[in-house]
């Protein structure tokens, strides 16, 4: 039986578990989640993740919550086939992909994901965007991708010479954030826009942007 | 031999998730201190260890990594054969285990960090504590133990019934907040209160203390 996943192909985090599934080849199918209606807050989604948030995943009697765990689990079960995504062959080479996974998670998610939610989601909730809060992230983003625009002069990718997951979880709000007029941030910096040009053009990528919809404020 | 090292400093929360990984697989090696009030961390050389300028960075002969969750899988991965087991064999038990991992990070972590800069940290510096920021995020790690005790009630430790990597990785935090009046919150969730009284007297939870 195909894997199902839980959640809106709109959704960041549903994007990144799409976009590793599409990297794998692997079949699956896509059950939709109505946030507006706050399905995932109803008991029984709880009963999948008490967390109360989307990507969900069943495979057989496994539920999987968290995208970053989902996308680990997929790329193991499937690493043989499609894209290495996590150079399991070799322990250091698999540790720098952790590494560059972990700096994502939690020096690039948190800038990122402040802009994105002050610019798409708080205009969607019928409130005014917080400059401040836009301004400060934005510098707090700015200094992450000067790392990146060194690391990438000396690598393809950020964990190496080939695409990993430590690339792929960039993908969904790097997406967002380039339809923003701060998209400057990634194109003053030819390293990373190249980079982030190279991302875009994965077979996987044209698979899974066409299903992230969501427009941003323009300022 | 060159031997594996640590970059960091002993108070350091990320820097014990570390030292408590290297004390669960019994191996040697040297914490390198690093001055974080005289900003040691935000110059060279420190930054070629990292250039995000945080510690921990470290070293296993001439292989280097920063990151402190990275760190303890690569230890936890390369020595596998020594010490206490902190994996969950099989591909279905390590992506339970995963889930655990990020559950930590993004749910647990950001919370109660803040819980302990706010009334621990914030002291080192001489400012005062903000209670309404201590409110507020008291209520959002409350739910976070909810789901928590309803996981411990179902197995003894996060992941599995043995002890691994996700117990390992919210002791410092915890051990912290135990400090503080935030511990009534472990305290009045019964498997939550016996799980954080278990992972706390490990004798490797009790070496990096200073």
């Amino acid at each position: 039986m195909a894997m199902k996943v839980y959640g809106n192909g709109m959704s960041v985090c549903v994007a990144r578990v799409l976009l590793c599934l599409h990297e794998k080849e692997t079949e699956f199918e896509l059950v939709p989640v109505d946030l507006f209606a706050c399905h995932h807050k109803l008991p029984s989604f709880l009963s999948m993740n008490p967390f109360g948030q989307v990507p969900v995943l069943q495979d057989d009697d496994l539920t999987l919550f968290e995208s970053r765990a989902i996308t680990a689990y997929i790329a193991e079960k499937h690493k043989d086939k499609g894209t290495d995504l996590t150079r399991h062959a070799d322990a250091k080479e698999a540790a720098i992909v952790k590494l560059w996974s972990e700096v994502e998670s939690h020096h690039f998610n948190p800038a990122i994901s402040a802009v994105i939610h002050q610019l798409i989601v708080v205009p969607l909730q019928g409130k005014t965007p917080d400059a401040a809060i836009v301004e400060e992230n934005l510098e707090k983003l700015g200094k992450v991708l000067d790392v990146y625009e060194e690391k990438l002069g000396k690598t393809k990718y950020l964990a190496g010479d080939s695409y990993t997951l430590a690339d792929l979880h960039h993908v969904p709000y790097t997406y967002y954030f380039m339809k923003t007029c701060h998209a400057g941030l990634v194109n003053d910096r030819p390293k990373v826009k190249a980079w982030w040009e190279d991302l875009c053009s994965r077979p996987a990528f044209l698979k899974v942007s066409p299903g992230l919809t969501v427009a941003p404020a323009t300022n | 031999m060159a031997g594996i090292k640590v970059f960091g400093h002993p108070a350091s929360t990320a820097t014990r998730r570390v030292l408590i990984a290297l004390h669960e697989k019994d191996l040697d090696f040297e914490l390198v201190h690093v001055e974080l009030k005289d900003g040691e961390h935000k110059k060279e050389p420190f930054l070629s260890r990292n250039p995000f300028g945080k510690v921990p960075a470290f070293e296993d002969g001439d292989f280097k990594l920063f990151e402190s969750r990275a760190i303890t899988q690569y230890i936890a991965h390369e020595y596998a054969d020594k010490g206490n087991q902190l994996l969950s064999p099989g591909s279905k038990s390590m992506a339970i285990l995963a889930m655990g991992m990020e559950i930590e990070a993004h749910e647990f972590d950001s919370v109660a960090s803040k819980l302990g800069w706010e009334q621990i940290f914030k002291n080192f510096f001489g400012l005062t504590t903000d209670q309404t920021v201590v409110k507020e995020e008291e209520v959002k790690l409350g739910k976070v133990l909810d789901n928590y005790e309803a996981r411990l009630g179902e197995s003894k430790y996060m992941a599995s019934d043995h002890f691994t990597l996700v117990d390992l990785h919210h002791i410092p935090v915890i051990q912290y907040l135990l400090g503080t009046p935030t511990k009534k919150l472990f305290e009045e969730r019964p498997h939550v209160s016996a799980w954080v009284a278990d992972i706390t007297s490990r004798p490797s939870s009790q070496k990096i203390l200073v």
